[in-house]
Formats: structure tokens, C-alpha cells, sequence
């Protein structure tokens, strides 16, 4: 189907006003494949069913709408009790000074940049590949216009269990930053890796992500993204899971105008393990809110388990959206998919629309999928006060408790603990506002 | 101590009035207790005191040591010392019991211009205090009644009860749900709290509670009034007659 010709406008505006990287042949190559592919989706417009609740003129513009920078204070740095090697990028571009040096044992560490300029490399047989597989059957135009216009990132290939997460730390400096970076991450047979993700990036951040998890290795992701009320952000996490492989993503979010987060992921190995959770809490009073969950689960392969649990927190007029899709392919007995998705909504003025979607072509497969709206529970909000507990402590105990089942999701209690702090402390700041 | 004159108070949501002129006063150091049939409007009326949503006063006053009650929130009233034991304890999943005790305690003390209780402090009192109710550590770490037997949610109550030291105890059926044992170990903890300055109205159905929490003074309660007062051998009158002859003798 030819793309409308407002579309085509649109993206050919948007494509006018950026440039590609140069690189290898093959880094060449995939970028003008990634064009191309950008070229006959179109950038997305609401009329977009994929686009039906979020609106992505904000995404899809040629200038970044400016955002403030905020603050934190003398806050203490989300994960900063933790041991980690600190890759740190500044309106999204890697700053060498303010990152930890790029060696550690079992795992290998390059600029983006450095990989694609070598005629030879892993990173080719990755670059692209997951996104490019990720585009059927729903097409993601602004993962495309990522693969060829990164600017910046990462690829990472870890060999062995690494001691400690990589960290990738992202600054927001300029309100009129836009951000485009692209990370590979490719996990070997049998190791084990964790990401972190923290900061806002720019005032408009499109980010990709590519994860290779070969058979009996392990991915574990967290990330938070920032408090900055005005920033935006499309993101998308593009994975490929082979035999007995894990995968676990945690993502916080808390404030941003926009947000849109897609996960992608293809179960392609026997017993093989996803689970991808998300806290989101939005507050309209400090500019608006709005924030999409996209996921999209495919099982090909026997005896997989894949879990998605979203809650979000919205008040103020603040908007969330989900949309889950566990797909499962004829060959995929035994497989055992689960969706949650669950929105407290403080006032009239937010809202929460939820599509969550099952389409099964195996018979003997375990699937279940769940979606609540609902107010504060008056009864225990009534039992807290009597105790003494003032109205504004109470919803907060009231808040955490239901986002506790999202951060639960992470496995690693320092971690989990570590975004529970975090959370605590963010209310216990807003309500003294 | 309390204080209630001419209570009415009607439904919210409908034109219903449950209490048509309630007097009471409970003294310090004094335990009250309210017996009537069901539908008489005694919990109606320690919702009213502890400031639950629904309700309209429309005539009379309530006061703890001279304070309105009407006029504050269920916050404010639970720091003025007011504690309603509820009937049916609420679960709250996510929220621990021993975070929400102790963000409870420290909110009172904040509210009264007191210094904040420390976590070690903290943790020495509710210990010594769970110890007593036979609450094990691992019912102060899980969620607030989150999967606690019947019994177990009573205890719970008596525990926040013994933390929070209220000036004023409203206990609403707490014996409903429990059985002998659960009962004397529940009397006990109430008993403990028995204290010249301290106030008890306990609201029961039968008279077995007040065999282990002696009151001085039993009322009678019947169609949003109190039509009866006595001392506790009114309790064993209902007990032995049931309420029909009180009510037919008031009547």
C-alpha cells in the first residue's frame, strides 16, 4: 500500500533534517536498508491504529519540543550504592571523562561508533536484525528512522557472568537536545549480564535496543527514566531468546510528557523465560503526562514462560496506555503466557485505556490476560487515617503498595530496593511540593 | 473524657436516621459498655466518632476532652487520643504492618508537636508490646492483615491499640469472630490498657466480653437511643432475658 502523501511529507521533513553516520560497507548498508524501511512505513500519525491512544506528532517532528532541565538536588543518584560500570551519555552523546574505563572481565565494550567503522565485526550480524524481524506484522517507523540515524551507543558482548551491571547513565543538559542512540547487546551461550538504565537522555530521546540472549544465558534489565516533567521518549527494546534463556525487564517512569515504550521480544528456544514489568507514576499538576507500554511477546519454540505485569499511578488528567500482545505460533505447545495490567487512578480527570490482545495457534498452550481501572480503596484509606495516618501519607503507602507488584518483578533486592527507595523519596518530595 | 449530647445522625445517601438523640458521657479511667439488638445503631455510632464518610450529624455534639470531634478529620481525631477498634479489621496488601504502625505513631506524635519515635526505639516497643499479644515476627512483617485469621486481626487491633496509647478506646464488636482462647488473650491485652486516664466504650452484642472486660457502667441501646443504663448486672439481665423485656419495660 503506498504511503498518504501527508505521511510521506512528514517523513521526508524528518529525514531532511537529519544525517547518516558513515561507517563500514556492511554499517552503510544497514542504514540505508533501515531508510528504506522507514521510507515505505512512514513516520506513524494518530490515524495509525498502533498509534490509536498516543499521539506521536511530539516523536515524529523535526525539532524536540524544548524541556526543562530538572534538578535533584542533594538527592542521592538513583543506584549509587551499587557497584556498576558507569557508561555516561550527555544529551546523548557518550562523554569518555564521566564514564568508568570500558574494561571488565567477561564482557566486551564498544562505542557504537567504533564498532560499526570495522570492517569485521559481530555487531553486523545484529545491527538492525532484531529491529528489522521486529517490523512484521506491526510496523515500527520510528525504530527504523533509529537504526539509520543513531548517533550514538554501545554494543556490548558479555561472555561469561559479569560481576557487575553496566550502567548506562544519560544526562540531560540542553532543553532542546534530541537524542538518538542505538545499543547491541549479545549475551553468549551460558552468560550473564545486567543493564541498568537511568536519566532522561534530552528533551526528546529515541532509543533502540537490540538483545541477542543465546541458549542458557541471562539478560536482566533495569531502568528509570527520569523525572524531568517535560522530556519525551520512544524507546524499544528488540530481543531474540534462545533455549532456556532469561530475560527481565524493569522499567520505572516517573513524570515526562511522553512516553512511549515498546518491548519486542521472540521467544526462539525452547524453555526459554520473559518477563517485562513497568511502574509508572503520573501526576498532570507539573505539565502533562502520558505514558505507553507497547509489548509484543512471540513464542516459537516449546515450553516457554513469558510474564507482563504494568502498573501505573495516574492523577491530575494524567493518561496511561497499554497495549500487549502474546502471539503464539503453531509450534509453540506448552507455552505459558500471563498479562497484567492495572491503573489506580487518584481522580476523574486521569485515564487508562488497555488493549491487551491473545492470538493463539497452538492447542495446548496456558494463556490468561488481565486489565483493572480503579480509584483508592476508600475502606483502607479510611482504616490508615484512623490510626493517625494524615490523608496524603495514607494514598502514598496506599501508591507504593500497588506498584509493588511491578518492582517485585526484579529479581535482585538491592536493586528492587533501590527503585522502592527511590519512590518513597520522590513522594515524600512531591508532598512537600 | 467523652462527651456526647443529643447525637442525630442520618445516612449520607439516603433519608435515614440511625441515631435519634444519643447522650452518653464515659469517664477517665471508666469502661462503658453499649449493648443492643442488632440494627440499634452502636456502630453506627463509632463510625460517627472515629469520622467515617456516609454520615450526616444533623443535631447534638461530640467532645473528647472538650474538643469537637465532629469538626475534625479521622487523622486529627486519632491524634486528639480517639482509637476505634474496628469489627472487621481492613486488609491492606503491599503495606506492612510494622511501616504502617509506625508511620501511624510518628504522624500522631508530629501532629502533637512531639519529637518522632527512632527505629530502634521503635522496633524494642512493638516487640515487647507483640510479645504480650502473642504476635510473632513474622505477623508484624507481613502486609496489614493481609491472610490473619479472625483472631489474629483482633490481636492486630489490640497491638495498634497498645502502640498508639489513645486516651480513648472504642472497641466495636471485637469479640465477633473470636473463640474462648483468642477472646481471654484479647481481654488481656484490653485490660493491660486499663488506666486511670484512659477511657473504654466497649460495644458488644453479648455479654460473654464483659465476663472478662469488667465495665462499670452498661447501656442499653435501641432504635438510635440509649434506653437503659445500669452497671454490669444489666449486662446478665440481657443475658438471661434477652432484650425484649428492657425494651418492652422502656417502651
Amino acid at each position: 500500500m503506498a504511503v498518504a502523501q501527508a505521511k510521506q511529507d512528514l517523513t521526508e521533513t524528518r529525514i531532511a533534517a537529519l544525517d547518516m553516520p558513515g561507517g563500514a560497507g556492511w554499517a552503510a548498508e544497514a542504514r540505508g536498508a533501515a531508510l528504506s524501511r522507514l521510507r515505505a512505513m512512514g513516520l506513524p500519525t494518530r490515524r495509525d491504529e498502533y498509534w490509536k491512544y498516543t499521539n506521536p506528532a511530539s516523536l515524529t517532528q523535526v525539532d524536540a519540543p524544548r524541556a526543562a532541565v530538572f534538578h535533584a538536588g542533594d538527592e542521592v543518584p538513583l543506584y549509587d550504592g551499587i557497584d556498576r560500570l558507569k557508561i555516561v551519555f550527555v544529551d546523548g552523546v557518550f562523554d569518555a571523562d564521566a564514564s568508568d574505563d570500558l574494561s571488565l572481565e567477561g564482557v566486551e565494550i564498544e562505542r557504537l561508533s567504533d564498532a560499526m567503522a570495522k570492517d569485521i565485526h559481530w555487531a553486523r550480524d545484529l545491527f538492525g536484525v532484531l529491529e528489522t524481524a521486529g517490523q512484521t506484522p506491526v510496523a515500527r517507523p520510528l525504530a527504523a528512522l533509529n537504526t539509520a540515524f543513531a548517533t550514538d551507543g554501545v554494543v556490548i558482548r558479555a561472555t561469561g557472568r559479569v560481576e557487575k551491571p553496566i550502567s548506562l547513565v544519560y544526562l540531560h543538559r540542553a532543553e532542546t537536545s534530541d537524542a538518538i542512540l542505538h545499543h547491541l547487546v549479545r549475551v553468549e551461550e551460558g552468560a550473564d549480564l545486567t543493564i541498568l538504565e537511568n536519566g532522561p537522555a534530552a528533551a526528546r530521546f529515541n532509543k533502540c535496543m537490540e538483545i541477542s540472549v543465546a541458549d542458557r544465558a541471562g539478560f536482566h534489565h533495569v531502568r528509570a527514566q527520569g523525572r524531568d516533567h517535560e522530556r519525551r521518549a520512544a524507546t524499544h527494546m528488540f530481543a531474540r531468546l534462545g533455549e532456556e534463556s532469561t530475560y527481565k525487564s524493569f522499567t520505572l517512569t516517573v513524570n515526562g510528557v511522553m512516553t512511549r515504550n515498546e518491548h519486542v521480544i521472540e521467544l526462539t528456544g525452547d524453555d526459554a523465560v520473559a518477563h517485562v514489568a513497568g511502574a509508572a507514576m503520573g501526576d498532570g499538576k507539573t505539565g502533562d503526562f502520558h505514558h505507553d507500554d507497547t509489548v509484543f511477546i512471540t513464542h516459537d519454540a516449546v515450553n516457554c514462560e513469558s510474564r507482563q505485569v504494568f502498573k501505573k499511578v495516574l492523577r491530575n488528567g494524567a493518561e496511561g496506555v497499554f497495549q500487549g500482545k502474546i502471539l503464539v505460533k503453531p509450534d509453540a505447545q506448552k507455552t505459558d503466557g500471563y498479562q497484567i495490567s492495572q491503573s489506580l487512578l487518584l481522580d476523574e480527570d486521569s485515564s487508562f485505556q488497555a488493549k491487551p490482545e491473545l492470538e493463539i495457534y497452538a492447542d495446548d498452550v496456558s494463556c490468561s490476560h488481565g486489565s483493572t481501572t480503579g480509584a483508592i480503596d476508600e475502606t483502607a484509606l479510611f482504616y490508615l487515617r484512623s490510626r493517625g495516618v494524615p490523608t496524603e501519607i495514607a494514598t502514598d503507602l496506599l501508591v507504593l503498595a500497588f506498584l509493588d507488584e511491578a518492582i517485585q518483578e526484579i529479581e535482585d533486592a538491592r536493586l528492587a530496593d533501590d527503585i522502592r527507595l527511590r519512590l518513597q523519596q520522590w513522594l515524600e518530595r512531591r508532598r512537600k511540593g | 473524657m467523652l462527651s456526647i449530647k443529643n447525637l442525630h445522625v442520618k445516612l449520607e445517601e439516603e433519608d435515614k436516621q440511625i441515631l435519634k438523640g444519643v447522650d452518653l458521657e464515659v469517664e477517665a479511667g471508666k469502661v462503658h459498655a453499649i449493648m443492643g439488638p442488632n440494627g440499634s445503631g452502636k456502630s453506627t455510632l463509632s463510625y460517627v466518632l472515629s469520622g467515617r464518610d456516609g454520615y450526616e450529624v444533623t443535631e447534638g455534639s461530640a467532645t473528647l476532652e472538650g474538643e469537637d470531634l465532629l469538626d475534625m478529620e479521622p487523622e486529627e481525631r486519632a491524634a486528639a487520643g480517639l482509637f476505634l477498634a474496628f469489627q472487621y479489621p481492613v486488609e491492606i496488601p503491599g503495606v506492612g504492618n510494622m511501616t504502617f504502625l509506625r508511620t501511624a505513631l510518628n504522624a500522631q506524635r508530629k501532629a502533637r508537636g512531639e519529637e518522632e519515635i527512632s527505629a530502634g526505639d521503635f522496633l524494642k516497643l512493638i516487640r515487647a508490646k507483640a510479645k504480650d499479644l502473642k504476635i510473632d515476627a513474622d505477623m508484624l512483617k507481613r502486609p496489614v492483615n493481609v491472610g490473619f485469621s479472625g483472631g489474629e486481626k483482633k490481636r492486630n487491633e489490640i497491638l495498634q491499640m497498645a502502640m498508639l496509647e489513645p486516651k480513648m478506646c472504642i472497641l466495636d464488636e471485637t469479640d465477633s469472630g473470636l473463640d474462648v482462647d483468642a477472646m481471654k488473650l484479647v481481654s488481656d491485652g484490653v485490660n493491660a490498657l486499663r488506666d486511670e486516664g484512659r477511657g473504654f466504650l466497649v460495644i458488644t452484642h453479648y455479654q460473654r466480653l464483659l465476663d472478662h472486660i469488667k465495665p462499670d457502667v452498661v447501656h442499653i441501646m435501641a432504635d438510635g437511643r440509649i434506653v437503659k443504663t445500669g452497671g454490669p448486672e444489666l449486662a446478665l439481665e440481657v443475658e438471661q432475658n434477652g432484650y425484649a423485656d428492657i425494651l418492652n419495660e422502656v417502651a
